[in-house]
């Protein structure tokens, strides 16, 4: 793998070191390293199969729920490999926060979609509450357009505004990570846009990690681009120096849209 | 291109906007071959076809940034494809220029002829540099249609000696006008013309460059050889 981070790189949120994972007996990923740095956006862009979303899950040990996956090497975050770690997987979670391709609204109010997960991790009072939730609705983009409706149920919100709940929901809990698997891809280009701008946004303040099939998005909204291909990192730099000259063939037919 | 996109259609976008502004440089080529035909024999006919192409140059100009223009609008390119887009469009507005470098040799050619003195002139002292900038502006487009960047750091190399030859050319002239000062207004406009006639070896170089660019995705400009040597490696 070519690795052209530029000199000045940041400090690195997680660090993904000799990573093998397995459906089964399938080889998902390959041997990967790679480091994501802390408070910028890192996308992941490849063909379908590839393995982005894979090692988004890896992330979060979201690969639990499942049986017969596994992973092996080291995954560091903050130094600390998770994959080994004694921490409780809930309280990762809080710590590396996802939204998913489909918007997964909980069935109740958009005030307690927000509400409920702050609830499991810290008691706060009602004022601090309501506080919170605005904070996460603002930082969502979504506050001015809820903010007379927060007792209306989370799925009567249009695709984008369900979407932007998710993501509130998800830093609502004030994570250091946050993983998008596909946030816009059933979204139109105005709610696409305002979500680009949220990931802008977010990055003062978390460290975000973005799967996207399209690559116009991961080119506009991000700092630097990995491009997976069946299972391996075939190369990782900064997004200016992937779209513009990146160092492997296989990288530029992908980007410029030549059969590999 | 040597491979074909997933589109098509993207490929012959590309692939007509390339033939376009091929098809301006063999335009502007031949128009500064005529100039220099013009000042070789004082021609004033052949110095007007010259001036009337201009109009045809300057169309070619914006039909190939309109292209240039829409396909990016529409295809977002990236990587090699957006870097073959630039330098056609910086090598389209390089073209235009070196066309109007030979209007204005045109038109200087014109110029000494109405002062009724053009044989008493030093005007075939430029025909070396002249026919070095047309053979460089040739050279460019070949290697601009194949891609070749060994051809496009010799076009570099080459066109030191036409800065070369216009500096001989200029101590000549100015040994010429003062033995002279009566020939001073026609061997100034004169010098104008070996002026126009080396920056269209300028214009050969700066697409010279261009070919590194799309190739290695370098910039070049403004670096010495050898630091242009290195990067090809």
């Amino acid at each position: 793998m070519e690795t052209t981070t530029p000199a000045a790189s940041p400090a690195s949120k997680i660090s993904v070191r000799d990573l093998n994972f397995f459906y089964g007996k399938f080889h998902a990923l390959k041997g990967i390293n790679l480091d994501i740095p802390e408070n910028k956006v890192t996308a992941f862009i490849g063909p379908s199969g590839c393995g982005k979303s894979t090692l988004l899950r890896v992330f979060n040990r979201m690969f639990e729920l499942y049986p017969d996956q596994r992973a092996e090497g080291q995954v560091l975050l903050d130094g600390e490999n998770l994959l080994t770690s004694k921490q409780d997987v809930a309280l990762l979670r809080a710590k590396v926060g996802m939204v998913f391709q489909k918007p997964t609204p909980f069935p109740m109010s958009i005030y307690d979609n927000i509400a409920f997960g702050i609830k499991l991790f810290e008691s706060l009072n009602a004022t601090d509450m309501e506080e919170r939730v605005e904070w996460a609705l603002r930082k969502a983009a979504l506050w001015t357009e809820v903010k007379d409706k927060l007792k209306q149920s989370g799925s009567s919100l249009s695709g984008g505004q369900q979407q932007r709940l998710c993501i509130a929901r998800g830093i609502a809990i004030k994570p250091e990570v946050l993983l998008l698997d596909e946030p816009c891809s059933a979204l139109d280009p105005i709610s696409t846009a305002k979500i680009e701008e949220l990931i802008t946004e977010l990055k003062d303040d978390y460290t975000v990690v973005i799967v996207t099939h399209n690559m116009q998005q991961a080119a506009r909204c991000s700092d630097y681009t990995a491009y997976m291909y069946l299972g391996d990192l075939v190369e990782f730099g900064s997004t200016e120096q992937m779209f513009f000259k990146p160092t492997r063939k296989e990288t530029e037919d992908y980007i410029t849209g030549r059969f590999g | 291109m040597p491979e074909k996109h997933l589109s098509t259609q993207f490929d012959s976008e590309l692939n007509a906007v390339s033939t376009r502004v091929m098809e301006l440089g063999g335009l502007v080529e031949s128009q500064v071959q005529q100039a220099i035909r013009a000042l070789g024999q004082f021609n004033a006919e052949v110095a007007h076809q010259v001036i009337e192409t201009e109009t045809r140059v300057n169309e070619m100009e914006v039909e190939i940034d309109h292209e240039i223009s829409s396909i990016i609008a529409r295809r977002q390119p990236t990587a090699r494809d957006l870097r073959l887009l630039i330098a056609i469009s910086k090598s389209t507005a390089n073209l235009e220029r070196a066309g109007d470098e030979a209007e204005k040799m045109a038109r200087m050619v014109l110029s000494i002829i109405q002062s009724g003195t053009p044989r008493n002139l030093p005007a075939s002292e430029l025909r070396v540099a002249a026919d070095l900038a047309s053979g460089l502006l040739r050279k460019a487009l070949d290697a601009f249609a194949r891609l070749d960047t060994v051809a496009a750091v010799s076009i570099l190399k080459e066109d030191d000696l036409i800065d070369k030859e216009f500096d001989n050319f200029m101590r000549v002239l100015i040994t010429y006008m003062m033995e002279d000062p009566r020939m001073i207004s026609p061997s100034l406009d004169l010098l104008f013309l070996a002026k126009a006639i080396e920056r269209v070896g300028d214009h050969a170089k700066n697409i010279a460059e261009l070919i590194i660019y799309i190739v290695k995705g370098a910039d070049v400009r403004h670096s010495s050889i050898e630091e242009i040597e290195s990067v090809l490696k």
